[in-house]
């Protein structure tokens, strides 16, 4: 369907995009996901035709499509602002591209009422855009695309200007939307829990390179580098710095300061630099008195959050969040004694890219 | 001079009325005076017939000597009211006065003249407007095509300075190209440039062109203005690029997206233009005076102009035409007034 | 169905001609955009507009130069004489700088004399004038609207108008001698006297314009943000002080813009005085671009090239006007 090889963009002697490649296969729910600034805007507007391609190929259907005018691409996209004309009814702001195609008038109508049944516009349609509210705009900006029936939706962090509440509700018929039409969508967002929600393979980005491509729970559960692992999930993973004192038979054993010896699956060099990361859930507390067990670590809580269903507690010295299920009688003050178990503990190498585990 | 200082500083938002307003009322109605007499001083006399002009003193409204016809007489005579003597408080009509006696007719019985001294008489005055000095400008002067004219230059000078103007402000807004900022600074230093320092040279490219005493003579050296192209160019920075983007994902065509998307969203701005190159066109001297030498090709403006040369001692049609020039402007400014002011105020502080 | 209304008929019918023109250029504008890649399509919409530029403005600055170099009265260039900088010597030829007769082209210093002290009076007495107004019109009270709209009345009048209008009211059995009389005093030539005919001018130009400059002081007095004027309130700030210390340094701004605009508008003052005067009585309201015209135009013999090089000493003037007009529009960093 749609495929990147190498895609690169330099302003001057600036790059701002390296060797981004990947496949979007047929009907797929691909969402861009990274910080402010690492570029997924750009990325997306280069494949929509707005940013010229400096480098490597992009390809729409097997055809290179570099140099293909973006309203000839036969992909559709809403904008964060929505962009919708001002000036025109929202019948008007829908119809226009197809009036611009010179499709006939009765096509039109027929295209404008099923994209307003669709997202129950019908009687929003005389209106102008100033008349209605963020979500209404909102489906609006998406009607306007479903009409040019394209082969790729793009969105661009649609979500970004409405309240949570409504963020929510409109993720869902984003879902719905895309399961009732079962065309390529291509969804860019800073925010991980929408990446993770709506997506079906996840494409992360980090200063105009791609880190890792994946379904959500392979991100979660295998990220392929500490950037990763720290930008998916929520609650974020905790990392430890420390060094490597042994290496073998699969499992490597790293030195925190201040915390002892830690063990993970996993094989490094003895002696080089190394981190582990460990997600919130996975940290166990230890009932007094359990001893035995491997990978303890001794810490002060520093603050409680009680949610009711699931409680954080956050350690001092070494910092460490845990998330437990349900309510705990741990207090302020407290010295607690936690478990890293060690199939969770993530094993991440000096430069941070993580460490297969057997 | 602490009256002036008060009624310099108070301002707005004061909840408490003092003298200053006073004071500042009194200046604007004395302003008001100023302003807006002699405008209706015009309009007054205007309506005046020759006579009525000659006058002096002369008076507000038109009043002139009634003329009364009386049968066996040709014409009409002047009517006079008799003041004192026998048949003080009648009105009679003037057939001729020798000297000091004027030879009266009663209009009801004209049979008999009635000799009556000149000093025992006072002419009649009626109120008359002057309608025929406007008919007769009409009849006997081209005034509808001096109107046309001005209209015609107006209309179309104004319609092609907002169409490439617009165009030129869109291109420097919205596109970025090689030459670009040299462009614009181009047309930004054209503001030191005024019509009257190319006044001869536009004469011979106007004489080249052969548009010498053709409307688009005085049309075409005009239509393109810097003050245009910065003010729109201002205002067209303030529409999201996104929706231009959009535009074009929507398959419009840049022609597609300059006229359906940016020129609908520029709509304030290119009012405020609009309103100045009306103003400018219908009000343009000097290079319609240069350009234009046939007076069937004159502007009101001008017509008005070479009137006052011609008919210098036909006051009435001078003042009729005069009327006639400023009435439009004044009709649409008395519809337009607020949308004008604030325009232009707007256009003013950038 | 309903018929549409009158108004929006006619909207309708408007709206549809203007997009039938727009759609005459879309083919062409098409091949263009096929042809030009980028941001280069961006020269079409540029090119009428430079195109005229360049013709009536461009151009015309280097047959001004031409015509400077040159003499005799024949209109196009390539007949016409190179005389050097013998026009500019013929201008600028005095025995005495400060007695306009004394010169070669007394009609020429008559005029630059009369444009100065036209242009010092002028804008003095019309900026003046403006703020004040500006200022009575910034307040509180019913019908400001009135007020405003009749004092920015005249700017929309023809200048031929305006001047017309003053020559009704200043003539010699006008309304403005037959008030002198009626009050006991003596009534007057005022055109046909060098003093009064140059107030007079001076007058009738303020008359005309003011309401522009004070259009632009009212706007910028109304964006001076009012809780200023509360926070000067509660430090107890006296009126005087207030004016000097508050609205004038924060209307600086607009004002600079006022004043060098009025300045290069009275430069080029012609029109409204032409009319009312016609330059006289003798020289006293003949100013610079009557002479340029006069020179060029309106004598028997039209020397373009005096006129031309009496233009390019004005755009001199006018270029330094602009330079600083641009110099103070700039917002300070």
């Amino acid at each position: 369907m749609l495929r990147l090889l190498d895609v690169g963009k330099t302003y001057g002697t600036v790059s701002v995009m390296r060797d981004v490649s990947f496949d979007v296969a047929a009907g797929e729910f691909i969402v861009f996901v990274g910080p402010s600034g690492c570029g997924k805007s750009t990325l997306l507007r280069m494949i929509c035709g707005l940013e010229t391609v400096t480098a490597g190929r992009i390809e729409i259907d097997g055809k290179l499509a570099n140099d293909i005018p973006a309203a000839s691409r036969g992909l559709a996209l809403v904008f964060q602002s929505y962009a919708l004309y001002p000036h025109m009814t929202v019948r008007q702001n829908m119809a226009f591209g197809l009036e611009n195609l010179r499709t006939p008038k009765p096509e039109i109508e027929r295209r404008v009422a099923e994209a307003a049944r669709m997202l129950r516009l019908e009687n929003l349609l005389a209106r102008r855009p100033t008349q209605l509210s963020g979500g209404q705009r909102q489906r609006v900006a998406i009607g306007r695309a479903i009409v040019r029936e394209p082969r790729i939706f793009l969105f661009d962090e649609p979500l970004s200007n409405l309240d949570a509440e409504l963020r929510v509700e409109m993720r869902a018929e984003l879902a719905q939307l895309h399961r009732r039409l079962a065309t390529t969508m291509i969804y860019v967002t800073h925010d991980q829990v929408e990446a993770m929600t709506m997506a079906d393979r996840i494409v992360v980005l980090r200063a105009g390179a791609v880190e890792q491509v994946g379904a959500p729970l392979e991100l979660y559960n295998r990220p392929a580098n500490r950037f990763v692992a720290g930008f998916i999930g929520s609650p974020r993973m905790n990392f430890l710095d420390g060094h490597v004192t042994a290496s073998e038979a699969g499992w490597t054993t790293v030195e925190i300061a201040g915390v002892g010896p830690i063990r993970a699956r996993g094989t490094l060099r003895t002696g080089t630099q190394a981190s582990l990361g460990i997600r919130p859930e996975h940290v166990a507390t230890v009932p007094a008195g359990a001893e035995g067990t491997v990978n303890l670590v001794r810490g002060q809580v520093a603050s409680i959050e009680q949610l009711g269903s699931a409680s954080f507690v956050r350690l001092a010295d070494p910092a460490l969040n845990l998330q437990i299920p349900g309510q705990t009688d741990v207090r302020f003050g407290d010295e607690i004694v936690v478990s890293l178990p060690p199939e969770h503990v993530h094993l991440f190498d000096d430069q941070g890219a993580a460490q297969p585990r057997p | 001079m602490s009256g002036l200082v008060g009624m310099l500083t108070a301002r707005r938002g004061r909840l408490a009325r003092d003298w200053t307003d006073w004071a500042s009322l009194a200046y604007l109605l004395l302003g008001v005076l100023v302003m807006f007499l002699p405008v209706l001083w015009l309009f007054a006399s205007s309506l005046k017939s020759d006579q009525a002009l000659n006058a002096f003193p002369p008076t507000f409204l038109p009043w002139e000597p009634a003329q009364v016809a009386v049968p066996g007489q040709p014409g009409h005579l002047p009517l006079m009211q008799v003041t004192a003597g026998p048949l003080a408080g009648r009105r009679l009509a003037e057939l001729r006065h020798i000297g000091l006696m004027a030879q009266m007719l009663d209009p009801a019985r004209p049979g008999r003249v009635l000799p009556i001294p000149v000093r025992d008489l006072r002419p009649v005055l009626r109120l008359h407007a002057s309608w025929s000095n406007f008919t007769d400008l009409v009849r006997r002067f081209n005034f509808f095509g001096y109107f046309w004219n001005s209209v015609l230059i107006t209309t179309l000078a104004t319609l092609i300075t907002l169409l490439i103007n617009s165009m030129a402000a869109f291109a420097l807004s919205k596109y970025r190209f090689a030459g670009r900022d040299a462009v614009f600074a181009l047309m930004l230093a054209t503001l030191m440039v005024p019509p009257t320092i190319v006044l001869v040279p536009n004469f011979l490219i106007a004489a080249r062109l052969d548009l010498v005493n053709s409307i688009w003579g005085v049309i075409w050296p005009g239509v393109a203005t810097p003050t245009g192209v910065f003010l729109l160019r201002q205002y067209m920075l303030t529409i999201p690029d996104d929706l231009i983007e959009a535009a074009r994902m929507d398959n419009a065509s840049e022609w597609r997206i300059y006229w359906r998307i940016v020129l609908p969203l520029s709509a304030p701005a290119l009012a405020v233009l609009a309103i100045f190159s009306v103003m400018w066109r219908w009000n343009d001297f000097l290079w319609p005076m240069v350009v234009l030498n046939r007076s069937s090709v004159f502007t009101l403006p001008l017509a008005l102009f070479s009137f006052q040369g011609d008919l210098q001692t036909q006051w009435h049609y001078l003042l009729a035409m005069t009327v006639l020039t400023l009435l439009p402007v004044t009709v649409i400014f008395l519809f337009l007034q607020r949308s004008i002011t604030q325009g232009i105020a707007s256009a003013g502080v950038k | 169905m309903t018929a549409p209304a009158p108004g929006q008929a006619l909207r309708r019918a408007l709206g549809a001609a203007f997009g039938g023109a727009m759609n005459l250029l879309e083919a062409p504008m098409r091949l263009a955009q096929a042809k030009l890649r980028g941001g280069r399509i961006g020269w079409v919409f540029v090119v009428p507009n430079l195109s005229v530029f360049g013709l009536f403005t461009f151009l015309p600055i280097l047959i001004d130069l031409v015509y400077a170099a040159t003499g005799g009265n024949q209109l196009f260039p390539a007949q016409r004489p190179y005389v050097g900088t013998a026009n500019f010597r013929a201008l600028l030829a005095c025995r005495n700088y400060l007695d306009p007769n004394t010169c070669t082209r007394d009609l020429f210093w008559h005029g630059v004399y009369n444009t100065a002290e036209f242009v010092v009076l002028q804008v003095g007495f019309m900026v003046g004038l403006s703020l004040v107004t500006a200022l009575a019109l910034n307040r509180p009270g019913r019908g400001r609207g009135f007020f405003r709209a009749v004092f920015f009345y005249p700017v929309l009048l023809s200048p031929v108008v305006v001047a017309l209008i003053w020559k009704w009211v200043l003539q010699r059995y006008g309304v403005l001698n037959a008030l002198l009389s009626a009050l006991g005093l003596a009534p007057h030539d005022w055109l046909l006297n060098a003093t009064t005919a140059f107030f007079w001018s001076v007058f009738v130009s303020i008359w005309a314009h003011m309401g522009f400059y004070t259009l632009i002081l009212l706007a910028g007095l109304q964006a001076i943000p009012r809780d200023v004027y509360e926070a000067a309130a509660m430090d107890a700030t006296p009126p005087w002080r207030r004016f000097r210390r508050i609205t004038l340094p924060l209307l600086m701004p607009s004002l600079l813009v006022v004043l060098v605009l009025a300045l290069i508008r009275a430069v080029q003052i012609f029109d409204e005085v032409y009319v009312l005067t016609g330059g006289g009585p003798g020289t006293s309201t003949t100013f610079l671009v009557q002479f340029i015209y006069q020179t060029g135009f309106a004598q028997q013999v039209r020397e373009y090239g005096m006129a031309a090089a009496a233009s390019l000493l004005l755009a001199g003037v006018l270029m330094a006007l602009t330079v600083l007009q641009l110099r103070l529009a700039r917002p300070k960093s």
